[in-house]
């Protein structure tokens, strides 16, 4: 099925410039293996060499974390939204 | 390029740094980037500080919300342009922890001193390049009437 992935500003310009992706995909993990090969440039700003996520990303369906779901195997289904966000924080 | 502000937006910014003291403050900044670059704010997005270790002197925003005010902004058309946080007893400029911890780039980060409960200076960073080279550029704040 046919879900949206929301793409985060500091990403747009490995994501040809789109906030708004469609992707096919029957899982969270099958989504963003299609985001990637639309859009090839993504991988190495979203994974580390050894294909997890990079610490700093955050992965959402819809308003939770995939990392408290199934992770890459959580089912999606037509009407949810996927979320990218890198993290904000600091200090002083 | 500038981060164009409009002054209630920039005072509700600095005052939430007075309302936290002792603590940091921080929020998410939404509005839209224009052809030659730059950015205006059209909302101010108060967020909590999670780190309630620390939060004298470091500031985390919820994914839950970042994600919240993400989807809500791209869907009405909006985009975050930036992120403020405060610097209580301590200079308005980035700090190392701030760059560690930076991963949007060509977003603003805008940071208020606080002093002693008192709001002081407001200056606006740039967060630039790839995550391996990134760094801040000083940012230019223009605040208008509306």
């Amino acid at each position: 099925m046919s879900i949206k992935i929301l793409i985060p500003t500091p990403l747009r310009p490995y994501a040809g410039k789109r906030s708004i992706i469609e992707v096919t995909a029957q899982t969270v993990g099958e989504a963003l293996s299609d985001l990637v090969a639309q859009h090839p440039d993504l991988r190495r700003h979203l994974f580390s060499e050894d294909g997890k996520l990079r610490s700093f990303v955050n992965v959402y369906l819809n308003d939770e974390d995939i990392r408290y779901l199934s992770k890459d195997a959580t089912p999606v289904n037509e009407t949810d939204i996927v979320s990218i966000a890198p993290s904000v924080a600091g200090g002083i | 390029m500038a981060l164009t502000i409009p002054v209630t937006l920039y005072e509700q910014l600095r005052q939430h740094g007075e309302t936290t003291y002792p603590h940091e403050c921080c929020g998410v900044l939404v509005g839209e980037f224009d052809e030659a670059g730059g950015k205006v704010v059209r909302k101010l997005m108060k967020c909590g500080n999670t780190r309630t270790d620390s939060p004298a002197n470091r500031y985390h925003i919820s994914p839950a919300e970042l994600v919240r005010i993400q989807r809500e902004a791209l869907l009405a058309g909006h985009d975050i342009v930036g992120f403020y946080h405060s610097h209580p007893d301590h200079p308005a400029r980035w700090s190392v922890t701030d760059l560690a911890e930076a991963h949007w780039t060509g977003c603003s980060y805008v940071i208020t001193s606080v002093e002693k409960g008192h709001t002081v200076l407001t200056n606006s960073f740039l967060l630039l390049d790839q995550e391996e080279a990134k760094h801040f550029e000083d940012e230019a704040l223009e605040i208008i009437e509306k």
